[in-house]
């Protein structure tokens, strides 16, 4: 196609994926994380888990057409990078698992006992894989030791080095901003305005771990493409933090959206042509040649994407067009939790 | 047991049976609602609306599970099974990649306008919603049973001696396997049987039990529920028999070992109802057979032959080297373990069997507007839907273990699959986290579910009737539905 490999197409669609779900599961893990820090009492907490309440699964969806695409496309990476990122893999599961339940069940029961608990559920949930995605991604690119039977030849201690927990924090820091952002952006009222002002604080330290990550990366792996992006990443954030500090909540958000974007974009910048780049011998990284599916496989995957995916983002597009509205304490029609009887007759489903 | 493998293999089991309850839920479930509610908009009776509320809250305690429980499948492969992912990748990763990008959007996407649109969207769109829902479960079921059955019947490739991989040539092949168009039918029609299974369960206890001004419309679903049951059971059944036809002919042995036949018989071979045996499912005591029924299962004729386990064995060795099961399966390499197949294969006929028969009895019971009054009304009907649930459970089980000690039919053996460079430390550490939170999130559903369903139905409340284009005082609005 254009004379382009098609296991470069893939590289580049798994990218467009994960960005994907950085940008749109980012902010539902920030808003999940802010839970205690920003809501006074329960109605406020309500208000938050209904901005992402319609959206959350959607963007989680992401992920797994991630993790799939990437079997179909990168057999190799897929049994290489999930076999050897056994735990950290494991405690996102978990993460992941509980933090959907607990959505769907938070509202299910009165008593504010229960819905303290599904509280922590979806804090612990949100901050595990949030810290968690960033210790992977930045292994991922700085590499790890990879033997000649492509296989994780590490430790759980190998995954854990400074570079990759400063990863972390950077993924983690993002998201709370971003998460703040789309508070202040969904919300109205008091809560709103602390949305904002917190973004803007976490902003700024945020701004600072991930200017130094990217730097660290930038002379480890990096290229002239990704230190463009890398460039435009921290001027996308710098400039978001300015909006929010003038209260333009749209552009605000629009700055982490684009901030995390071409962060993202950047690391596949620098990660490519390797796919899996190994500590150990040269010759021994995982690339997208020598990791990919067939051309035929291939070819199946781009028609079927070329078609769906436009339809997908139209149709994820519509559901936040028609959620578009803000909601504040007095949009939330009463729960069990605060009259203790049955729930009222008029609330659906 | 301490060999990954074993690990592996139970995690593997655990973790997707347990998925497998809330599937067949979801997918039936999904259908029914979106049935009611539209019935509710062409018929304009409350009732509809009422139970579409009322079972459309009980899906969605279902349907989070569902979704949870999926995302560990997702990863499986890769995290246990890395050596079956890379040789099998190239032709397993499209259909689960595609699934994720044509029905895991569709589903998550419309769920959440259906739960949240009630005041955003006209009605029928919102009805629409769930329908859409209900085809994303169907084209999920469609695309990962495809996958499967590329398992238990590899087309479509071939082994690329250079890669050592197997490599994809036809997709259409892998898409319309024959195996893939018994299966996807009779998967489908186990899980109306299991939505439908549910509606009657639930409605009956609260027939009994619940108010009684709301009899009537607790009678309507069950009536519903009831003749989905019966429909689908009758679906089930045709396309069960058209598998097994399928399966003599690509997997034998799974036939032999479903009826535990060990030598070959010349013709009109008996299907035993119930056997008493040894452990081993070598010798049998005492057994109750139906003359020249397993002939007729396995070819369409009454008086065929059908090949024992012994035969099939010495056959298998002959064509695929001494054994691959060697140091798994010995002595019996080639053989599934015999009991298990023998017994689920019966378990998934019988319970289902028994669901469908409750269900004519249920119609019999409640014909021409009779009220069912019997003790026995409330028991029954509380049982079809664990038969059902179980029978499906039972069917995968047999479906799995019978293909043993393959993973890819004919091609790799499960024993070669699994992870080479994982420990088994790492692999008890998920098998026991994933099986101590389902078990936590079981009761935690359970519990659920029954609150809501003692609750039963909301009384009817007109539910907003909005336009796409909100007036402009629409702002202050409060929402009809919140978190
Ligand atoms: C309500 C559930 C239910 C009921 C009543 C039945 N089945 Fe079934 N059966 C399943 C639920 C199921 C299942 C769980 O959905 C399986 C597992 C894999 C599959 O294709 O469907 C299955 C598998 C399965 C297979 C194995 C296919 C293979 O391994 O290739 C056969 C031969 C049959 N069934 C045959 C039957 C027959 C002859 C039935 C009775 C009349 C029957 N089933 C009733
Ligand atoms: C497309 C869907 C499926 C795929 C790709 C699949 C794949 C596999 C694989 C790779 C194994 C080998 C590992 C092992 O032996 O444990 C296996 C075994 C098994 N699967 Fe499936 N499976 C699918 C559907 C299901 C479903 C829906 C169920 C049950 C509800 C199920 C139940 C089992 C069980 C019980 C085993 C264990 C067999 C054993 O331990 O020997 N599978 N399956
Ligand atoms: C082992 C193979 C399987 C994998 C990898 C898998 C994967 C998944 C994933 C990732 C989800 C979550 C989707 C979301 O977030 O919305 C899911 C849900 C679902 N799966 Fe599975 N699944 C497997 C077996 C099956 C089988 C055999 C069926 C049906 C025959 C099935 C049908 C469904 C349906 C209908 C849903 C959506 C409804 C629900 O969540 O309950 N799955 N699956």
């Amino acid at each position: 196609m254009f004379g382009l490999e098609l296991s470069t197409v893939w590289f580049c669609l798994i990218a467009v994926l994960w960005v994907g779900y950085f940008t749109l599961e980012g902010f539902d893990f920030g808003v999940g994380m802010l839970l205690p820090v920003l809501a006074r009492d329960d109605r406020e907490r309500r208000v938050m888990i209904n901005t992402i309440g319609p959206v959350w699964d959607g963007n989680e969806v992401w992920v797994l057409t991630a993790g799939g695409a990437t079997f179909a496309a990168f057999p190799e990476w897929y049994a290489t990078l999930f076999s050897g990122f056994y735990l950290p893999l494991l405690l996102i599961l978990l993460a992941l698992i509980v933090r959907g339940v607990a959505f769907e069940y938070r509202h299910q029961r009165p008593g504010a006992t229960w819905a303290g608990w599904w509280d922590r559920v979806i804090i612990v949930g949100s901050f595990v894989p949030a810290l968690l995605w960033g210790v992977a991604f930045a292994n991922i690119v700085h590499g790890v030791p990879i033997d000649a039977d492509k296989e994780f030849a590490g430790s759980l201690w190998t995954l854990l080095n400074p570079y990759a927990l400063l990863g972390g924090l950077v993924t983690l820091t993002l998201f709370l901003t971003h998460g703040a952002m789309f508070v202040a952006l969904k919300t109205e009222g008091d809560i709103r305005h602390r949305a904002r002002a917190l973004a803007v604080k976490v902003g700024a330290v945020a701004a600072v771990l991930a200017v130094v990550f990217l730097v660290w990366t930038q002379a480890h792996t990096g290229n002239g493409g990704s230190a463009v992006l890398f460039a435009l990443a921290a001027l996308a954030l710098v400039a978001g933090l300015l909006m929010a500090a003038r209260g333009r909540e749209g552009w605000a958000f629009l700055g982490t959206f684009v901030t995390l974007a071409l962060a993202v974009a950047g690391l596949f910048v620098a990660l490519f042509p390797d796919v899996m780049p190994t500590t150990l011998a040269d010759g021994l990284s995982l690339t997208t040649s020598n990791a990919s599916a067939t051309d035929y496989t291939l070819k199946v995957m781009t028609i079927v994407a070329l078609v769906f995916t436009p339809l997908v983002l139209c149709y994820q597009a519509w559901t936040y067009w028609v959620f578009r509205r803000r909601i504040g304490v007095h949009h939330l029609p009463d729960a069990e939790l605060e009259h203790g009887g049955p729930r009222p007759t008029a609330s659906p489903a | 047991m301490d060999s990954v493998l074993d690990l592996a293999r139970w995690q593997f089991g655990i973790v997707t049976v347990y998925h497998f309850f809330f599937v067949p839920l979801t997918i039936g479930l999904s259908f029914l609602v979106a049935l009611m509610e539209t019935l509710w908009l062409t018929t304009k009776r409350e009732e509809w609306l009422r139970l579409t509320k009322f079972f459309g809250k009980l899906f969605l305690i279902n349907i989070a599970m569902g979704v949870v429980t999926g995302i560990v499948q997702e990863f499986q492969f890769g995290m246990n099974w890395s050596d079956y992912s890379r040789f099998v990748g190239d032709v397993f990763g499209a259909p689960l990649a595609i699934e994720a990008l044509l029905a895991f959007f569709l589903e998550s996407t419309f769920i959440g306008l259906w739960i949240f649109g009630w005041d955003k969207l006209p009605r029928g769109l919102h009805a629409a919603c769930m329908w859409i829902v209900h085809l994303g479960t169907l084209a999920s079921s469609w695309f990962i049973l495809a996958a499967n059955s590329w398992m238990q019947h590899p087309v479509g490739y071939v082994y690329n001696p250079d890669t050592g991989r197997a490599e994809l040539r036809d997709f259409w092949a892998v898409m319309f396997n024959k195996v893939q168009l018994g299966t996807f039918p009779h998967v489908i029609g186990a899980a109306y049987m299991t939505g439908a299974a549910f509606v009657i369960g639930v409605s009956a206890w609260l027939y009994v039990r619940g108010r009684r001004d709301d009899q009537r419309l607790h009678r309507r679903s069950i009536r519903m529920g009831a003749w989905v049951l019966f429909g689908a059971g009758i679906v089930v059944a045709f396309t069960g028999d058209v598998q097994g036809k399928i399966m003599t002919d690509v997997q034998p042995m799974k036939m032999a070992a479903a009826e535990a036949l060990w030598d070959t018989s010349d013709s009109c071979a008996p299907f035993s109802v119930f056997t008493i045996g040894t452990r081993d499912g070598k010798e049998k005591k005492w057994a109750l057979e139906v003359p020249c029924v397993l002939s007729f299962l396995a070819t369409g004729h009454f008086d065929q032959k059908v090949h024992g386990i012994n035969e099939l064995r010495e056959q298998y060795q002959q064509q695929y080297g001494s054994d691959p099961g060697a140091r798994y399966y010995t002595p019996d390499d080639y053989t599934p373990i015999v009991p298990v197949t023998y017994w689920t294969f019966r378990w998934m006929m019988g319970l289902g069997a028994a669901g469908a028969g409750g269900a004519a009895l249920i119609l019999w019971l409640t014909r021409k507007g009779r009220t069912p009054t019997s003790r026995w009304f409330a028991p029954l009907a509380i049982s079809v839907p664990l038969f059902v649930l179980f029978a499906n459970s039972m069917g995968w089980i047999f479906t799995e273990m019978g293909r043993q000690p393959w993973v890819v039919f004919g091609v790799m053996t499960t024993r070669n699959a699994v992870s080479p460079g994982v420990s088994a430390g790492e692999v008890w550490a998920s098998l026991l986290s994933f099986s101590l939170l389902y078990l936590v999130l079981a009761v935690v559903e359970i519990s659920l579910l029954r609150r809501v369903i003692r609750q039963g139905p909301d009384e009817f409340v007109e539910p907003p009737s909005p336009s796409l284009r909100p007036p402009a005082d629409d702002a202050d609005r409060p929402l009809t539905f919140a978190y």
